[in-house]
């Protein structure tokens, strides 16, 4: 249970550490070190260098405007959840940052590492894709935006290229006038067996725009576009009605513990929460 | 390829240094380099919560945490909860009393992340402690003395700071 050798670097500014992570071979990026220092720990991984952020200035923060709420990569968990404007004008993320293991691994994850390490099940992922998020990357040839609905290529493989480096995360507060989150778990701090996510848009009575995902029941967050269009023009009342057909073409991942069936019904249980929370805060918000 | 880096810090208000590979975390080198030897390690993935130990102010799973990366830092253990030979401090008399513990094996982890959270919230109610304690493990004594004794000592503590 100790981490085979490796060669540590711990750069102070983004550009060498886009360089160092470009110029050596079989390196690892080390953000929190919540899911990476199990792994090296376990031997899971085994890299040759480790590229150690914590000591990079300006990858930490978050920037409040009228619009959009932009969180550098390297913020912590603990941080994001103790800013109460961030719970006012992001309560999405909050919502969601509560689900996010425990204490002690919260004061030292970060929103990056969460989005790049990609479990399938994790939250921070999730929200970020129901959101309509916009993740920025910096490599050699500079920064580049990739939308949230671009970032999971697969399993556990974020849109990065090896040599690039997550620097930021912007969330539009456009048109996210109610939320809701809800997760299944065994222990609390767990990941998710099964996630959802939901931001609604009402006109009057009736949904204006939809927004649904779901974690935990593929190898990436998946987004609910059948389920949205769905639900586009619906009574509010009347949205429990539409979940259950949306959802009966889904087709879960199984493993030895949780099978399809059962992730299909947490699926819907846990959608429809979500929704009538969405509802029930959008019915709230001032227009 | 991994030669000992040296490594400074301040453990439990002292200025202490010592020398480790860059993949020692931060519990191996309390114990081993400073012999710190209260910080315990269970399951060394940060997982269990024995190892948890408080880092500029915040509680954090030492078996997650490289030594490298603590340097510069203010770390706080078990040993910091009182002095060498002297009385217990209130939160361990409290565990005493309560019988908190029973083999003891998670009783540092279990110390620090309360003194954590005391320190952040004096006024944490039951569902507070449960859910900061959510990340520590104890296999012997079902958790139900541990939030009595974590509520005692929060009551105690307002109590004397509202006198």
């Amino acid at each position: 249970m100790k981490p085979a050798p490796f060669v540590y670097h711990a750069p102070r500014d983004r550009s060498s550490a886009v360089s160092l992570l470009g110029s050596l071979p079989n390196a690892k990026v080390l953000a929190g070190g919540q899911s990476l220092v199990p792994m090296l720990n376990m031997r899971y991984a085994a890299p040759d260098h480790v590229i150690d952020l914590n000591r990079v200035a300006g990858l930490a923060g978050v920037r409040i405007d009228e619009h959009a709420v932009e969180i550098g990569a390297m913020t912590r968990q603990v941080d994001l959840l103790e800013s109460s404007e961030l719970a006012r004008r992001l309560p999405l993320v909050a919502a969601a940052l509560r689900h996010v293991g425990h204490v002690q691994t919260r004061s030292r994850g970060t929103i990056g590492g969460s989005l790049c390490h990609l479990d399938p099940a994790a939250e921070l992922p999730l929200v970020a894709l129901v959101s309509d998020a916009t993740l920025t990357a910096a490599g050699p040839r500079g920064e580049r935006s990739i939308p949230a609905a671009e970032w999971a290529r697969g399993f556990m493989a974020p849109a990065l290229a090896p040599d690039e480096i997550l620097v930021s995360i912007r969330f539009d507060l456009r048109g996210a006038s109610g939320y809701g989150f809800h997760e299944f778990a065994r222990r609390h701090g767990d990941f998710a067996i099964v996630a959802a996510a939901v931001l609604i848009e009402l006109d009057g009575e009736r949904v204006a725009r939809a927004r649904a995902a779901l974690g935990g029941v593929g190898p990436t967050a998946l987004r609910l576009g059948a389920l949205e269009a769905a639900l586009r023009g619906q009574q509010a009342s009347r949205v429990g009605e539409v979940i259950g057909p949306a959802l009966a073409a889904l087709e879960p991942v199984a493993d030895a513990y949780y099978g399809a069936r059962y992730r299909r019904h947490l699926a819907r249980v846990l959608a429809e929460r979500a929704m009538r929370d969405a509802i029930g805060r959008a019915r709230e918000a001032p227009r | 390829m991994s030669d000992a880096v040296r490594i400074d810090l301040t453990v439990n208000g002292r200025a202490m240094g010592g020398a480790a590979e860059p993949r020692t975390h931060l519990a191996d080198f309390l114990r081993q380099e400073l012999r710190l030897t209260g910080t315990h390690l269970g399951c060394e993935h940060g997982v269990c919560g024995a190892c948890t130990v408080i880092v500029d102010g915040r509680p954090v799973r030492a078996c997650l945490l490289l030594a490298v990366q603590a340097a510069g830092c203010e770390v706080t253990t078990v040993e910091g909860l009182a002095a060498l030979d002297g009385p217990l401090g209130d939160l361990q008399a409290a565990f005493r009393r309560r019988h908190a513990l029973q083999c003891g094996f998670c009783t540092p982890g279990m110390l620090m992340t309360l003194a954590a959270l005391a320190a952040a919230q004096p006024d944490a109610d039951e569902a507070e402690v449960r859910a900061a304690l959510s990340g520590n493990l104890c296999r012997c004594t079902g958790y139900a003395p541990i939030i009595a004794a974590a509520l005692d000592v929060l009551e105690a503590r307002r109590a004397s700071s509202a006198t």
